[in-house]
């Protein structure tokens, strides 16, 4: 028996025991990750590794590519600043972005409900081929399944992307160390709270616009200005900046410590959030990204993205410390702070 | 007409968290603390709850002023049965239920209304109790069903929207009624005998509708003081510095620092539209507090067809928590959230034993979300 038999036939622990699958499960928060850990990855990535990522890096011929996919479920398929089609180019390109890769070539995979008008599948087309072509990516193939009217709400889309990875960059949580800055790109739960008014639901409305885009250019402005000093990166989409970092300080058993007054929020956001009872902390966002960068390049990060499009209101919104070890901590001006814990449960459905 | 948030819609918010005021009042507070007395306040609301522990609040005030969580929770205070209750209604096949967030992750005995949706219950999050109401105008073949929880702070539009069904006719609509009312809680618990406190920070919410002169009897006859209080970091600050004040002058009368919302007689109109449409149930169950008589709010006879308990068999039957669980002694905060025997094992926000866990206002999800992990830091490294 070689080895690679024998680790095969070695037991796995499946921790996954909950009795049926729930929303929760797919909103990104705690219920994903022990859907992830608990059942996915000890059946099939039972020898992997490196931490969970946002895209997994796989030798090829000698070289490294980064390889991810996601699917976008988004209801309404339309919104202010977006629409599916648009998220799931820029998904895809942007999980390649923070896990340090540029984006070459996207798979695309529709699953279409019978009844679905031409019109609406051809917009959705038309704005993937635009943000493709904004992004640098080529879309390079395809597969469409029709299932029964009532059998799927109108149309899901799923895209894969595979890149080649951006010199000068490498995303590691175990090398984050205390001192280090957070860092973030711009304004967090433009995205979520857009979709959660656009659904007509609630009789608020709001001047608000989707941030969904592609991070691809700020990503390389980054890795040119500030490379070695760049020691992890996540856009924080389902589950919002709190899961990401929740995430991170466990990979890497150290405090995550925010300044409450740097988080950079619109007040519509900031409004919405107050009355509905949410912690833009647990907001998706589909144009942003977070970095940990070594203190010493925190400036020279932070002014590069200031002068690059769309990068002026990037922040350093907090720290590494030792303690809270495994914890995202809030901190207020006047000497308060709160815990801020995974996103539990699912407050917005389907917003990507 | 839906309403704008407006570019400057948070100024009337941040006036409240400005720091500089907060560390002056917060200097007031240590002045008028001393050390030498122990101040032991109940903070009756659960969004009180919520902003202490959001705020960090504890973080700030001097180590003598303990707060001590009171029943002021709708969600924690419902008893399984009732649960159970409401979700047999929704088994029906015609029926829609209609129920805030707060409640989808309440555990039932069979699961919470969240896990129920998921295996096909048409179960609906709605934020007011006229989108339920909407909804019912939307699927005239199905009859909707509110699951209405809350004290008099969401009563009167439980009301005002079964007087709306009644005059456009709506029949296919009812309400699940689970209203609950403020002061018979709070005289169950300065009945019980376990319990020593020294003052109130009264519910602001609720003092909107039923203004302050309901709670004089703590005063006069407890002889407790209590300050009806607003939710922003400074409000609540502002509101102890008054209690500080009374208890150190020997005083004990009941204060407003909510004037800016509560008007000290209430809102006549909307204590007029529950006196329309509710009677007060001789008695009702609290989750930890036991029956309480005429402390819950029924639809009455002119409104019976908008009352789902009429419409509908209900199993009603009563239910008992979990013996290990000690939501009884946390809802009348005898036992701090962290000191029950549950607390961060087997009951989590994720996987919810009590709802105390499950509700941004139940003190255990909200000493959970944002402090238990820094109690257990500061202890860590006090034994260092």
């Amino acid at each position: 028996m070689s080895a690679q038999d024998e680790a095969d036939a070695r037991p796995v622990a499946i921790r996954f025991r909950d009795p049926q699958i729930e929303m929760a499960h797919g909103a990104g928060g705690k219920a994903s990750r022990r859907l992830v850990e608990g059942l996915f990855a000890p059946l099939m990535f039972a020898n992997a590794t490196a931490p969970l990522g946002d895209a997994a890096l796989v030798d090829i011929g000698g070289t490294t590519v980064a390889i991810t996919t996601d699917s976008f479920v988004v209801k309404p398929l339309t919104f202010p600043g977006g629409s599916i089609g648009e998220l799931a180019v820029n998904g895809t390109v942007n999980d390649l972005a923070v896990s340090g890769a540029k984006a070459q070539a996207l798979v695309v995979t529709y699953v279409l409900e019978a009844g679905l008008p031409t019109s609406v599948l051809e917009a959705e087309v038309r704005a993937m081929a635009k943000a493709a072509h904004a992004a640098g990516v080529r879309i390079v193939a395809g597969d469409t399944k029709v299932v029964e009217h009532g059998k799927a709400d109108q149309m899901y889309v799923t895209t894969t992307g595979i890149g080649h990875l951006i010199g000068g960059l490498t995303i590691d949580p175990s090398s984050v160390r205390p001192g280090d800055k957070i860092l973030l790109s711009g304004p967090i739960g433009d995205h979520g709270i857009t979709i959660l008014l656009a659904r007509g639901e609630l009789d608020f409305e709001a001047n608000l616009r989707s941030d969904t885009r592609s991070v691809l250019s700020l990503v390389e402005t980054l890795a040119s200005a500030a490379g070695p000093g760049v020691r992890w990166m996540r856009d924080p989409t389902r589950g919002g900046v709190a899961t990401s970092l929740n995430e991170l300080a466990r990979d890497c058993g150290l405090g995550m410590v925010l300044f409450e007054n740097k988080i950079p929020i619109r007040d519509a956001v900031r409004g919405a959030c107050e009355l509905l009872g949410l912690d833009p902390l647990h907001i998706a966002n589909e144009g942003q990204f977070l970095a940990v960068v070594a203190p010493e390049y925190a400036d020279v990060a932070l002014n590069a993205l200031a002068l690059a499009p769309g990068g002026n209101e990037a922040q350093v919104i907090g720290e590494v410390r030792e303690q809270p070890a495994g914890t995202v901590l809030v901190t207020t001006l006047y000497g308060g702070s709160r815990i801020v814990d995974m996103l539990v449960g699912d407050p917005l459905p389907r917003i990507c | 007409m839906p309403c704008r948030l407006k570019a400057n819609c948070m100024k009337f918010v941040d006036e409240f968290r400005e720091p500089a005021l907060i560390v002056k009042t917060v200097d007031e507070i240590r002045r008028l603390a001393g050390t030498t007395r122990h101040y032991r306040i109940m903070e009756v609301c659960g969004g009180h709850t919520y902003a202490i522990y959001r705020f960090g609040l504890k973080d700030i005030l001097p180590e003598n002023i303990e707060f001590i969580h009171g029943p002021g929770c709708p969600v924690c205070v419902l008893p399984m049965g009732r649960i159970d209750d409401g979700l047999s209604i929704a088994q029906r096949p015609d029926v829609i239920l209609a129920a805030f967030g707060d409640m989808m992750r309440v555990p039932g005995t069979q699961g919470s209304p969240l896990e129920h949706k998921a295996r096909g219950m048409d179960v609906r999050i709605v934020y007011s109790p006229s989108d339920a109401l909407k909804l019912a105008r939307l699927h005239p073949e199905k009859h909707v069903v509110f699951f209405a929880i809350g004290f008099e702070t969401t009563a009167p539009s439980t009301a005002l929207t079964v007087m709306r069904a009644k005059a456009e006719g709506i029949h296919n609509f009812s309400v699940f009624c689970n209203h609950v009312t403020i002061i018979p809680a709070m005289r169950a618990i300065l009945d019980s005998p376990d319990m020593r406190l020294d003052g109130f920070i009264g519910p602001g919410h609720v003092s909107t509708v039923i203004g302050c002169r309901p709670y004089e009897w703590i005063a006069q006859d407890q002889g407790k003081p209590i300050v009806v209080s607003g939710f922003e970091p400074l409000d609540m600050l502002q509101s102890i510095v008054m209690l500080l004040r009374q208890l150190n002058a020997g005083e004990c009368k009941v204060e407003n620092q909510y004037q800016r919302v509560v008007p000290w007689e209430g809102n006549r109109a909307a204590l007029r539209a529950m006196a329309e449409v509710f009677e007060l149930r001789p008695s009702f169950e609290w989750r930890g507090l036991g029956f309480i008589s005429q402390s819950a709010l029924m639809i009455n006879d002119k409104y019976a067809e908008w009352d789902a308990e009429k419409r509908f068999e209900l199993p009603g039957i009563r239910v008992t928590d979990p013996t290990a669980a000690q939501c009884g002694e946390v809802l009348k905060g005898v036992l701090k959230p962290h000191q029950c025997r549950l607390f961060g094992r087997e009951c989590t926000p994720e996987r919810p034993v009590g709802a105390l866990m499950v509700s941004s206002e139940g003190s255990c999800a909200a000493y959970h979300n944002y402090e238990h992990r820094k109690a257990a830091l500061t202890s860590l490294s006090a034994s260092a």
